[in-house]
């Protein structure tokens, strides 16, 4: 017995060692505050099973065999106490209580869909502030970031001001991914086809990781960039040299870059095309292909009908070896919207649109 | 037709290329096994074993020679999935400041895809469905399981499915997607291969026997009872048993079901789970949730019910608060299937909808709690000896309270959007996992060894590997707990940051301590054979036990009871004691016995090559593999001649000759 | 503690308490208890299947939908096969009760042909849609309904397969208690199916082709 002790005592003391860890020492406010959550959480716990693994050794060491002294009090039919079970159902229920109304309030509060309402614990927000827009694709293995109010994107390295709010918005090309910096907030999933949002502050300036937090193939685990933290002049300095370093991101760029890739260098792109973004989240940027958008009203108004399905096209041969596409992936086509003698868009089984 | 389509239609998509020559692990592990393989036949060969062992236990349908073939396949898988957990250790603590370490991830990824598929399928649930076959029957006084014949047949699909995750070693590729095979990675666009084909036979040719073999137990467990054991006179590790194999028979139909989908979608081309036309890949991962979280509490509880009979046994007291150990087992049961969203809060559900789930998570750790009070309060006022098994539980309550409390850290939602898939995660399921199934079953193993082969395991040896895996544990576990709060996500093949290496290092010790652990563990089972006349049990009652089990022999003959008891109390044969039954030494009748039969083997192993034949695309082979199967099925449906009995004068003169032993012993 | 140890002892304290049964003990014969338990877990991946094309019943994928595939009279007859078959199980297990062989055995293959009947529809249906390009790979839709309506039609399948065994079984073995339990058996997976048939038949097809 004397071991497990021995053993607790380094663990422990591997745990506070650990303090200096990222999780434990943030730098957004929001990151700041799930800490705050876990220590919480942790200390609300630690009133139970403190006790718990006291009574578990001592009842273990004084009722042993060889303990002599402690044979008086055996009692082989004791089975039984209502106080005893009263108390052991109602113990954890209590903290369970307190913890699941903790879980409750700060879920609404830290959802990331929800707009931050303060920039760190001391300081609230001024009204009226925008957030900064950063558009966030996960692609095969890398991170694309368009930033919309700046016209810029970038591959594997991001920068957002400091003090200044961050609304993320995250989908991905092919596979399923987590988008996470560490020190500026809890991570959330990166899933084509859909897009998850982020609400986040960054209160330190500086130079942060950030990864991919869900496995997603071979080249996941080099799927890292960077995250500057920068004063507001730097930022600008920062978006300055994007626009004069970068090319354009045009759609069959964007094509090309989706194709898987490992270790991508950092890349900045001077401007953006109209509409990428979206395009990516509705998954036609090829010029052929239906926007999702357009396919689930089309499905809410009951489908095209028996013509739509015929309506299976793919990439071109000459734009797929252009840009270096080898398999001819069938998708939904695009739908060259018609008229009708009345003037309204139609589809191609006839049904107004 | 021409010799390339004649092999295709024959071979499908498998050429000689599926062969790994160029990985040197695969091809030193392939000759390590072929040279072990062969030695073994040969051996078996030699001392003409072949129809000893075709006949007492292939055959077999006694549900305890199937019991103990269950705990062989956990222990040599075990085997399998610690080495694997031991290359991925060697593998992190390595590949840092630019070195790309011995795996790369095409390698990598297979392996720690296969850890964890072994792991749960091919480990952890053999063994708990071994000890719960071995045990249930002799715990409700029964001569046999429901069905014994499908005893015999879910064992050797499971059996079929660890097969077909062997094949993958050495004949193509493992699924380089995660254990639970996320899509749209684990669809056809993102993995062509045949990886997650293997993944989705292996599993389903072992669910069909999981799910069979839960159906089984329960029909035992409800209608096999000896007369006077009412539900609340039954033991623990019965009701423990009960509630498992209800969830097996409630969740692993949600597995087959998402497995077939995606087969489909692999197969003819369908749109669960694509990313185009209407797929939508959120349905896989709440689907294998739904059945991926009750999964956990069918390896646990049985363990719960195996610290239960320990923990009174060797307190030699009776269980404090059986009835509500009952209901905290039925509230978990119930409860396991309202928590399954917890697994992905990242997944951007609502606030609303994420705390409810973190919540009913947290609920649990309820029932949870008092059921380790429970034991605190079995111990209360007790004389506990500590033998091998009552280390293993005291040893498990220790580590299990702090799995427990990390688990309910990662159920708060905004904590775990920072914990979600890090090393913290991947130390809290091991710290459950290990500290709690893998602690229940080396307690299990130790405590009904005698029962199973008329000996105890070496006590010195036991301990051995007991402190070895208690240490290790703790060593390799708490430096992923310390990473994760650095930001450490998992899977990853390898790392920037230097500062972390110390801690993989640390990681990678432990791991080399479970491994003497598990050495330990062999070498007990050694030593004890050699020592058996030594550790002989000749009373069937070691450690004074209270169940129905220890009232019969050990090992058990193979009708278990040559008279049905009659059960006045919870612990039965405690009462028995205490009232001087005794035995009852006359007025033997013939016993009512099944027969064995090969129609198991059989059926499992076309079950096999239909599966590899599916894996390969060779449609003409899975083809005629399946009509075999019916085929097969079919006429074993008209075999009527099932059962035989056992003469009453045979039963005498067992029972005459236990009497003789008895007294030889007193 | 060693005088708690079982030795064997003629000496029986309590006389009048029996530990050891003197008769034969018959638990009770589970088998319907076991197949009901397995009809149950069947019903789990239906469920599974009904909640797959309760998400992705209205993905459509911008081609067809119910309301312009589905033939409802044509369902509406196959329905019927299948409700009359179950109509002439029953029979059967009357007949069976009665210990009529000649009789059960001829309300089995009357069920038979019924089920056979059900299964040449739907796999016409099937045929028509593939034929017209609304494959189970057209949309989720599509994949979705395959799935749900061919799982049922491949139950059907096999209780057509264990029909025929067992009608084979009955005449060479005769209406043994074995026999016996097992035309329950099939009885319960009969009705089963004819109970999932009305759910697909409800929210697949009646649903499907409201507006």
């Amino acid at each position: 017995m004397k071991m497990l002790r021995g053993l607790l005592v380094p663990a422990l003391a591997l745990l506070l060692s650990g303090c200096d860890a990222v999780l434990l020492s943030p730098s957004g406010d929001i990151a700041r505050q799930q800490r705050d959550l876990i220590i919480i959480s942790v200390v609300l716990m630690l009133i139970i099973i403190v006790p718990v693994i006291v009574m578990i050794l001592a009842f273990a060491w004084k009722y042993r065999e060889s303990n002599k002294a402690a044979h008086a009090e055996y009692d082989p039919d004791w089975n039984h106490s209502t106080v005893l079970e009263l108390l052991i159902w109602s113990a954890p229920l209590l903290i369970i209580i307190a913890l699941g109304a903790v879980t409750w309030t700060s879920t609404h509060k830290l959802d990331p869909y929800r707009p931050v309402d303060q920039i760190d614990h001391a300081r609230a927000l001024a009204p009226n502030t925008k957030p900064l827009v950063v558009e966030v694709v996960a692609l095969d293995w890398k991170w694309l970031f368009l930033y919309p109010e700046q016209g810029i994107a970038t591959v594997n390295e991001m920068a957002a001001p400091v003090d200044r709010p961050i609304e993320f918005h995250i989908t991905a090309s092919t596979v399923m991914n987590a988008f996470f910096v560490p020190s500026l907030a809890g991570m959330i999933y990166a899933m084509p086809g859909m897009e998850t949002k982020l609400n986040a502050v960054m209160n330190k300036t500086g130079d942060f990781e950030g990864i991919s937090a869900n496995y997603s193939g071979a080249g996941f685990s080099d799927m890292r960039f960077r995250f500057h933290s920068l004063s507001d002049a730097d930022f600008q300095a920062w978006v300055a040299k994007a626009k004069a370093s970068g090319t354009a991101l045009g759609r069959e760029d964007y094509l090309k870059l989706e194709q898987p890739s490992e270790k991508e260098p950092v890349h900045y792109y001077a401007s953006v095309a109209p509409g990428l973004y979206n395009a990516i989240l509705n998954r036609c940027v090829e010029s052929n292909r239906m926007c999702m958008s357009d396919m689930m009203a089309l499905d809410a108004q009951g489908g095209q009908g028996i013509v739509g399905t015929y309506n299976v096209t793919s990439l071109d041969a000459a734009t797929r070896s252009r840009v270096g596409i080898a398999d001819d992936k069938r998708y939904v086509g695009a739908l060259c919207v018609a008229s009708n003698a009345g003037g309204q868009p139609m589809t191609p089984a006839g049904r107004p649109l | 037709m021409n010799m390339p389509d004649l092999a295709k239609l024959i071979f499908g998509r498998l050429t000689l290329e599926a062969i790994p020559y160029h990985e040197p692990i695969l091809i030193g592990t392939f000759v390590a096994v072929a040279i072990g393989g062969i030695a073994l036949l040969a051996l078996i060969t030699k001392h003409k074993l072949w129809g000893y062992l075709w006949s007492e236990w292939f055959t077999s349908i006694d549900h305890k020679k199937i019991g103990i073939m269950y705990m062989v396949l956990g222990i040599v898988m075990l085997l399998r999935g610690f080495s694997d957990a031991i290359m991925m250790r060697a593998q992190q603590a390595i590949a840092f400041n630019g070195n790309p370490g011995f795996l790369p991830p095409h390698h990598y990824d297979q392996i720690f895809t296969a850890h964890g598929v072994i792991m749960i399928f091919f480990v952890a649930m053999p063994l708990v469905t071994g000890l719960m076959n071995y045990v249930v029957p002799l715990q409700i006084g029964a001569r046999d399981v429901a069905f014994p014949f499908l005893n015999n047949f879910s064992f050797w699909m499971t059996v079929a499915g660890a097969m077909l995750v062997m094949a993958s070693l050495f004949v193509g590729e493992f699924a380089r997607t995660g254990w639970l095979a996320y899509p749209p990675l684990s669809g056809l666009a993102q993995s062509p291969d045949v990886g997650v084909d293997y993944y989705i036979w292996s599993l389903q040719v072992a669910g069909v026997g999981t799910t069979l073999s839960g159906i089984n137990l329960i029909a035992t467990i409800v209608k096999m009872r000896a007369p006077g054991m009412s539900m609340m006179k039954m033991p623990i590790f019965t009701w423990t048993s009960l509630c498992t194999n209800v969830l097996i028979v409630a969740a692993f139909p949600v597995l087959t079901a998402v497995l077939v989908l995606l087969s489909l979608d692999r197969y003819v081309g369908t749109n669960f789970f694509t990313n185009d036309f209407g797929g939508n890949a959120m349905m896989y991962v709440n689907l294998i949730w739904i059945w991926g979280h009750p999964e956990v509490y069918i390896l646990v509880l049985p363990v719960f019910g195996v610290f239960s009979e320990v923990t009174s046994t060797f307190s030699r007291k009776r269980l404090f608060g059986y009835a509500s150990m009952v209901y905290a087992t039925v509230v978990i049961t119930v409860l396991s299937y309202l928590v399954w969203l917890h697994h992905f809060f990242t997944m951007g559900s609502g606030a609303s909808v994420n705390s409810f789930f973190g919540i009913t998570t947290m609920i649990i750790s309820i029932p949870t709690g008092a059921k380790i009070f429970n034991w605190l309060f079995t111990m209360y006022r007790g004389r506990i000896k500590f033998d091998v098994p009552m280390l293993w539980t005291v040893g498990f309550m220790v580590t299990f309270v702090i799995g427990g409390m990390t688990g309910v850290m990662l159920a708060v939602p905004p904590a775990d959007f920072l914990l979600h898939n890090s090393l913290f995660l991947i130390a809290h399921f091991h710290n459950v996992i290990i500290g709690g199934v893998i602690f229940g079953l080396f307690a299990g193993i130790n405590y009904w060894f005698p029962k199973a082969f008329g000996y105890r395991l070496d006590p010195f040896w036991g301990k051995v590997s007991f402190w070895f895996w208690l240490v290790g544990f703790w060593v390799a576990f708490m430096p992923l707990y310390v990473l994760g709060f650095m930001g450490v996500t998992r899977r990853m093949n390898h790392f920037e940051d230097p500062s972390l290496q110390i801690w993989f290092q640390i990681a990678a010790f432990g791991a080399f301590l479970i491994a003497l652990g598990i050495g330990a563990f062999l070498v007990q089972l050694w030593v004890s054979y050699k020592r058996r006349d030594e550790l002989r049990d000749v009373t069937g009652d070691p450690w004074h036990g209270r169940t129905l089990e220890w009232s019969t022999s050990s090992p058990p003959p193979e009708y278990n009871f040559a008279f049905t008891p009659v059960i006045h109390d919870t612990d039965a044969w405690w009462d028995m004691k205490e009232r001087n039954a005794g035995r009852r030494l006359e007025g033997y009748l013939p016993i009512h016995m099944p027969k064995n039969t090969g129609a198991g083997i059989i059926l499992a192993g076309l079950a096999f090559v239909f599966g590899f034949a599916m894996i390969w695309h060779m449609f003409l082979v899975a083809g005629l593999a399946f009509v075999a199967l019916i085929v097969t099925a079919i006429g074993h449906t008209f075999n009527y001649k099932r059962d035989y009995h056992i003469p009453a004068d045979v039963v005498a003169r067992t029972e005459a000759a236990r009497t003789e032993e008895l007294a030889a012993h007193v | 503690m060693s005088d708690m140890h079982a030795t064997p002892s003629a000496a029986v304290a309590d006389q009048d308490v029996e530990f050891w049964m003197s008769k034969d003990h018959h638990p009770a014969n589970g088998t319907l208890l076991g197949f009901w338990i397995y009809l149950m877990s069947d019903c789990l991946i239906f469920a599974c299947l009904f909640a797959t094309y309760g998400v992705l019943g209205r993905s459509y994928a911008g081609g067809p939908s119910g309301a312009d595939l589905f033939d409802l009279p044509l369902v509406a007859v196959n329905t019927t096969m299948l409700l009359l078959s179950s109509i002439t199980y029953g029979f059967a297990v009357l007949e069976m009760q009665k210990n009529r062989r000649g009789t059960m055995m001829a309300w089995l293959i009357v069920t038979g042909l019924f089920g056979a009947a059900f299964l040449g529809i739907e796999l016409f249906e099937f045929a028509h849609l593939i034929h017209e390009g609304a494959g189970p790979q057209r949309s989720a839709f599509l994949s979705s309904f395959f799935t749900l309506v061919g799982t049922h039609g491949l139950h059907v399948t096999f209780g057509i397969i264990w029909l025929i065994t067992l009608l084979f079984q009955v005449g060479r073995f005769g209406l043994t208690p074995a026999n016996k339990r097992r035309i329950m058996c099939l009885s319960m997976f009969w009705h089963f199916l004819d109970v999932v048939w009305v759910g697909v038949f409800t929210f697949v097809y009646l649903m499907g082709v409201l507006p």
